[in-house]
């Protein structure tokens, strides 16, 4: 590693050759103002406002896309530098709309911030601004260019991160919008809904479709009776939203915030991780044992990469796991043996999941096979960032609830089911289980470090009694190509597959940075999260999907064993080629 | 519908132009320029062409297209009527006829009449400074153009 020597504000510091000035700064705690960048993406220079200022030298660089360099001294705040930075954001203010009270941003706003803390009192520009209507075409995120500051975020996370191109700058000068291809909606373009130019946006121009008014509802109507599931990633992320460290379990606390909502039964996700793995676990084993099924299997829970493969890649149907998501799987008990189990007319079970995932609200209707129970599954879809200001608005004191646990029978999870929150996760879960059916034992060591990691592709080999798995993970939906491309060229030449399992999730590190997670994700906040999902894991009573005596008991009592017919009827579905552009 | 169809056939010509500039750096203009140049505008149906054949994202392509105010994406009229927003042009009323003629044909700059007819697309500086302001239809160039002279010029051509 090179290490460079330079000095911010007369403090000298220490840093990695290739850094950038902000980062430097950050070593000496001094964060400078930027708007367009976001660690996430390479510097695209578009706002001005990280400016700073080289001693002695009259040039004024910008932070962001400066890299450090050995005897540099900077500047980071001045008198001079301050008017700046005030006037740059009363200029982008001068393109924007002062509609922060009705705004999904309210409150969490980056421009906002920076013109509080700037102290903005008047707007010294001539407003112009976009006149356009927002885009409400999917079911998971608005689009509103009227808000757009053109940092030009989204369009680098839609094409650099998750090689979607469905979102491109259209036109130029201040008529410029972010736009999918013709100015289609965004239903109609290749989007998988999977939200993460909502996370990156740093204004209310891409938003989550907010639904928490129907929840509201739900829970008031006496005639629902209203049953929630939680996803693995909320847990060790929606206390953030409370000024908890990123990473910090809440799992006790979401429960009791629930019951306080008004819900009848709070289940967990987790439970359904567990049930997947039995299922997909079940699923592979068989593929490699009975030679029947295309090798390798790869992972279905992620339903931004099934609408990704069904539209970029769908000669991989055949190698795409059946089971369903977790949350879908839990969805169909939920209407059906929880129902039967405790007496209740599933027309009447409302069933809700809190996700860190908006392309988790198209799922829910996504084909019919999503009805498996003869209702829809799972009614209503809230993100981690809705659920978090449905607490606040209910009153709920979150930080002091008592911690509770979840409702029987679809409630327990094994460790395993846990860590499907992020990347890696399903496959190390699915190999505990995998390990088990094979061998009849379980394994010693259940850590698995050589599917753990943030590399965007990582593979290895797992010996399960002689028996050579290999295995590959991808996180980042535009870091699966590579991988793809591998399988199909061995098996268009004959080829034994390079792999045996796949897991791939389109987000970068797996839903514990969904697109519905709270704001200011970084690489830094992933890995707390994933350790707090691994400490969860760690904690746990079991840690095996198999061992979970909730899941023994729902095979024992209703669906027979994996792969059943019953369990096929509910836990799997079956996948369609779809168009890249519908129109 | 017949029309449309055979509308966006590329030509050999034009599939050998594409595949030639395939591997060159900077392909995706020129190949858009040529066939702007066969059809006269670029469809959704030539784009999504295009971004096969090149093997490209249908965004970046329009991201191009516009980019540029050359590129049209709407076919034009039969009658294209170009207005000349140049600087002479300009103070000499230009932008008066552009009222005019987007009152009588019920159309914005760039647009199209329902009936296909006419187009409106404002154009720089055509080189005729002296006659100013002018328009021109379909290459005939009109000059010293005032408003009253409008609904008859168009007349022509209806
Ligand atoms: S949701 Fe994902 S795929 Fe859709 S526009 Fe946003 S980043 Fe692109
Ligand atoms: S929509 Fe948001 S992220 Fe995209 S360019 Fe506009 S302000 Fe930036
Ligand atoms: S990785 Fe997780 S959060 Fe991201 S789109 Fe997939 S399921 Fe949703
Ligand atoms: S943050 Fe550096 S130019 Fe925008």
């Amino acid at each position: 590693m090179n290490i460079v020597h330079m000095k911010i504000n007369g403090m000298p510091v220490e840093i990695e050759a290739g850094s950038n000035i902000l980062a430097a700064a950050k070593k000496v705690h001094v964060n400078i103002p930027a708007l367009c960048y976001h660690p996430d993406l390479p510097a695209w220079a578009a706002c001005g406002l990280c400016v700073v200022k080289q001693e002695n030298s009259p040039k004024l660089l910008r932070a962001c896309a400066t890299p450090v360099q050995e005897n540099l001294s900077i500047i980071t705040h001045d008198a001079e530098l301050y008017q700046i930075r005030k006037t740059v954001i009363e200029m982008i203010m001068s393109t924007h709309p002062n509609t922060c009270l009705t705004c999904g941003r309210n409150g969490t706003c980056e421009l906002q911030r920076f013109a509080a803390e700037f102290g903005v009192r008047e707007q010294p520009y001539e407003v112009r601004l976009v006149d356009l209507p927002q885009d409400t075409s999917t079911t998971s995120i608005v689009l509103d260019p009227t808000k757009c500051i053109k940092c030009g975020r989204c369009v680098q996370v839609c094409q650099q991160m998750q090689g979607v191109y469905a979102l491109e700058f259209i036109g130029r000068g201040d008529q410029t919008i972010m736009s999918p291809a013709a100015c289609l909606p965004l239903n109609d373009s290749p989007c998988i809904k999977c939200g993460q130019c909502s996370a990156h946006c740093p204004v209310g121009a891409i938003f989550e479709k907010d639904e928490t008014r129907t929840f509201v509802r739900a829970v008031s109507d006496p005639d629902k009776h209203v049953v929630v599931q939680i996803a693995p990633a909320v847990r060790v992320a929606l206390g953030e939203a409370f000024n908890l460290p990123a990473g910090t379990i809440t799992t006790g606390k979401i429960y009791a915030a629930l019951r306080r909502l008004g819900v009848a039964k709070v289940f967990d996700t987790n439970f359904s991780a567990d049930l997947t793995i039995m299922e997909e676990g079940t699923e592979l084993v068989k593929r490699l044992t009975t030679g029947k099924g295309a090798i390798p299997q790869i992972t279905s829970c992620c339903p931004a990469w099934t609408d990704y493969m069904e539209k970029f890649y769908p000669d991989m149907i055949p190698n795409f796991s059946t089971a369903k998501s977790p949350m879908m799987m839990q969805g169909a008990v939920t209407k059906t043996y929880y129902a039967e189990k405790a007496g209740v007319d599933p027309a009447r079970i409302y069933s809700v999941a809190i996700m860190p995932c908006t392309a988790k609200k198209f799922e829910i209707s996504r084909d019919d096979n999503m009805q498996a129970s003869g209702f829809a599954d799972v009614d209503l879809v809230l993100t981690t960032r809705e659920f978090a200001r449905l607490i606040k608005a209910s009153g709920i004191d979150f930080l002091k609830l008592t911690d509770e646990e979840a409702d029987s029978p679809i409630g327990a999870y094994a460790g395993a089911g846990t860590i499907f929150g992020n990347t890696g996760g399903v496959m190390e879960a699915a190999l505990r289980t995998a390990y088990n059916l094979i061998t009849g034992e379980d394994m010693a060591d259940v850590n698995i470090e050589a599917v753990r990691g943030m590399e965007g592709v990582r593979s290895g080999e797992v010996d399960i009694n002689g028996m050579k798995l290999r295995v590959a993970v991808a996180h980042g939906m535009a870091n699966v190509g590579t991988l793809l491309d591998e399988i199909r060229e061995a098996r268009d030449s004959g080829k034994e597959p390079p792999y045996h399992f796949i897991e791939v999730m389109a987000c970068r590190g797996g839903c514990i940075a969904g697109g519905g997670q709270p704001y200011a994700t970084t690489d830094e906040v992933r890995a707390q999260r994933i350790a707090g999902l691994y400490t969860d894991d760690e904690k746990s009573e079991t840690r095996c999907s198999h061992q979970n005596p909730e899941i023994q008991q729902i095979y024992k009592e209703y669906l027979g064993e994996p792969l059943s017919e019953k369990a096929h009827q509910l836990l799997h579905t079956t996948y369609h080629e779809r168009k890249i552009y519908k129109k | 519908m017949s029309i449309m169809k055979e509308e966006n056939i590329f030509s050999k010509e034009l599939i050998a132009f594409i595949e030639e500039w395939k591997e060159k750096p900077g392909n995706l203009i020129m190949v858009l320029h040529r066939v702007q140049e066969e059809f006269g505008f670029i469809s959704r149906e030539s784009a999504d062409k295009v971004a096969l054949m090149l093997d490209m994202p249908l965004a970046t392509i329009y991201g191009v297209l516009s980019f540029y105010h050359f590129f049209k994406m709407v076919k034009p009229g039969e009658h294209n009527i170009q207005i000349c927003l140049g600087t002479a042009c300009y103070l000499k009323g230009g932008d008066a006829l552009v009222d005019e003629l987007t009152n009588l044909l019920g159309i914005e700059l760039g647009g199209v009449t329902e009936d296909g007819k006419f187009s409106l697309e404002g154009v720089r500086c055509v080189g005729c400074c002296g006659l100013a302001p002018v328009i021109s239809i379909g290459g005939e160039v009109f000059g010293k153009v005032t408003k009253d002279q409008l609904p008859g010029i168009i007349s022509k051509y209806n």
